[in-house]
């Protein structure tokens, strides 16, 4: 067997690792194992080796997307290059594949809207009511999972906006 | 700001020193948000210019806030592959971002307890490291550093999806929240397989010590959430945090068992690792590993008593290929490293007294008594 990357002497070195359920092989001579610091197992990953010989074609040499396939507009990410890589090219890619995106996000997530952080410059402001609501739902759920420094805090939290609006409680 | 990496970082032994609730089995507790700015492609899919752009933007405000000022911030390709490696074994950057060079850097805050990769999968992947169980702390201090970011820097957010990644599995919060566990008691007793698979039930990944796709040396885990979609964080958080402390009642109980059932074979698998790594001429770094967890398991059941933790700790880090690399000129070939490795293990663990015999296991009505549950586990 060849050199995987010389493809000039006989391979010495045979490398498998199983990642994220995919087998990835590897065959190397001594020389291109040692010139890639591939002298010991435990200290280095199969797809750093695999990333650091894809960097020079990577992205500089993408195959035009088929006529007519579904293509982001603001990056040129067509739904091939999404299929073989699992990953989107702008946050745009988010609207434009926007119809199969609930399908394979339930697959993967617990549910299919954001609850976490919001920023700051998209923060709406919420009806006391809604928020009181919102923070209600919260404390239960801390109170459940015996968080009990968070729900004093939402406790006061709801007690404050209660008094800002009686008509909420 | 760019400077010498190896003066910058800790020394080995204070890396190590670093102490938190539950250390015993609880190596290490972090938090991770992945976060990306509009208007720039995804690393993974923006050439090398708009990447070196987005680079110089990102650092530039990364640098600036409160939390990172007076750190180490560098493009990868201003470090060499030493320094890179080094960052992988302090489990500062992960191994895909060492990896990678022009158009990706890092800045790294002066106690090391928070680090920002710049266009590794997403154009911002921080991370906050606490040593010992103490989520909730990393969370915390990753959400400030986040909060300050992200007025200098417009992130790619959906009201709907929440924070935009490239890889939809992190949409969402873009966390990943992940304690680094010593597992040997389940190892040896046969009960990890078990025990990953009922974590994993629970929608929480176990990997191995250097994250997605590698081996459990050293009987070391991690332990990490995989969904960020119609959760919060703290919500994450919480979970996470409950099922590392169940992991820790079941490590200890798996101990407890091991030293009323079978005595004699955890105390061979301590003497012998002790005997084999504290006196052989050459080691690779798997078998160091693996005997070290032995010898720190030992130190928990306090076989030995005048030893501080914190060595053995060391021992981990300082016995890795590039942190033993330092210092040695040309480059070492992994025979060379072996030599060496031995070498440094037996100096250090020179003054380090065999394992003591431990007392007989007292009879059952004694043992309910003063020592309490797990004695000196």
């Amino acid at each position: 067997m060849l050199c995987s990357i010389c493809q000039k002497n006989e391979a010495k070195v045979h490398l498998t690792q199983i990642v994220d359920d995919k087998m990835q092989k590897i065959d190397l001579c001594e020389e291109c194992s040692k010139a890639k610091g591939v002298t010991d197992p435990a200290g280095f990953s199969l797809a750093d080796l695999l990333l650091g010989l894809g960097t020079s074609q990577e992205a500089e040499a993408r195959p035009a997307a088929k006529p007519g396939e579904l293509t982001c507009p603001t990056c040129g990410l067509a739904q091939s290059d999404f299929k073989k890589s699992g990953r989107f090219g702008c946050p745009q890619c988010y609207v434009t594949f926007a119809e199969g995106l609930p399908v394979m996000l339930k697959t993967m997530h617990r549910g299919l809207r954001h609850a976490g952080k919001v920023p700051q410059a998209f923060r709406v402001k919420r009806e006391p009511v809604d928020q009181i609501k919102l923070l209600s739902r919260r404390l239960e759920k801390a109170i459940e999972s015996e968080n009990f420094e968070e729900a004093a805090q939402l406790r006061d939290q709801i007690r404050a906006l209660k008094q800002q609006a009686p008509s909420a409680s | 700001m760019p400077g010498d990496l190896q003066q910058f970082l800790s020394q080995p032994s204070e890396a190590a020193a670093r102490t938190g609730p539950l250390d015993r089995i609880v190596f290490s507790s972090r938090v991770r948000l992945a976060r990306n700015v509009q208007g720039f492609a995804f690393p993974g899919w923006a050439k090398k210019p708009e990447r070196v752009r987005s680079l110089d933007v990102i650092r530039g405000a990364v640098e600036q806030v409160a939390p990172m000022k007076e750190g180490f911030s560098s493009p990868m390709d201003g470090l060499s592959g030493l320094e890179k490696q080094i960052l992988v074994e302090r489990h500062l950057v992960s191994r895909e971002h060492a990896a990678k060079s022009g158009g990706s850097g890092i800045v790294l805050n002066r106690s090391e307890s928070l680090c920002v990769m710049i266009n590794e999968e997403d154009h911002l992947r921080m991370q906050s490291l606490r040593p010992g169980l103490q989520l909730r702390e990393a969370w915390k201090a990753i959400d400030e550093l986040d909060s300050a970011l992200e007025s200098r820097l417009p992130f790619a957010f959906s009201q709907e999806l929440g924070y935009l990644t490239a890889c939809p599995t992190n949409v969402g919060t873009g966390i990943r929240v992940s304690a680094m566990l010593h597992l040997p008691g389940l190892v040896l007793g046969e009960q990890v397989n078990k025990t990953i698979q009922s974590v994993n039930k629970l929608g929480l990944a176990v990997r191995g010590l250097y994250g997605e796709g590698t081996e459990a040396l050293g009987n070391i885990f991690q332990v990490s959430n995989q969904m960020t979609l119609g959760e919060s964080e703290p919500e994450i958080v919480e979970r996470l945090n409950k099922v590392v402390l169940q992991m820790i009642e079941h490590e200890t109980n798996a101990r407890q068992k091991l030293l009323e059932e079978k005595p004699k074979v955890l105390l061979n698998h301590i003497g012998r690792a002790f005997g084999v790594i504290s006196n052989a001429f050459s080691i690779s770094s798997k078998e160091a590993m693996n005997l070290l967890s032995m010898v720190r398991l030992g130190h928990d059941m306090e076989l030995f008593p005048d030893q501080s933790r914190a060595l053995f700790d060391e021992l981990f880090l300082t016995t890795q290929p590039a942190h033993l690399q330092r210092g040695h000129p040309g480059k070492l070939g992994a025979e060379e490293r072996d030599l060496l490795r031995a070498d440094l293990l037996r100096e250090r663990l020179q003054g380090v007294s065999r394992p003591v015999v431990p007392k007989p296991p007292s009879p059952p009505a004694d043992a309910a008594g003063s020592a309490g549950i797990g004695g000196g586990i």
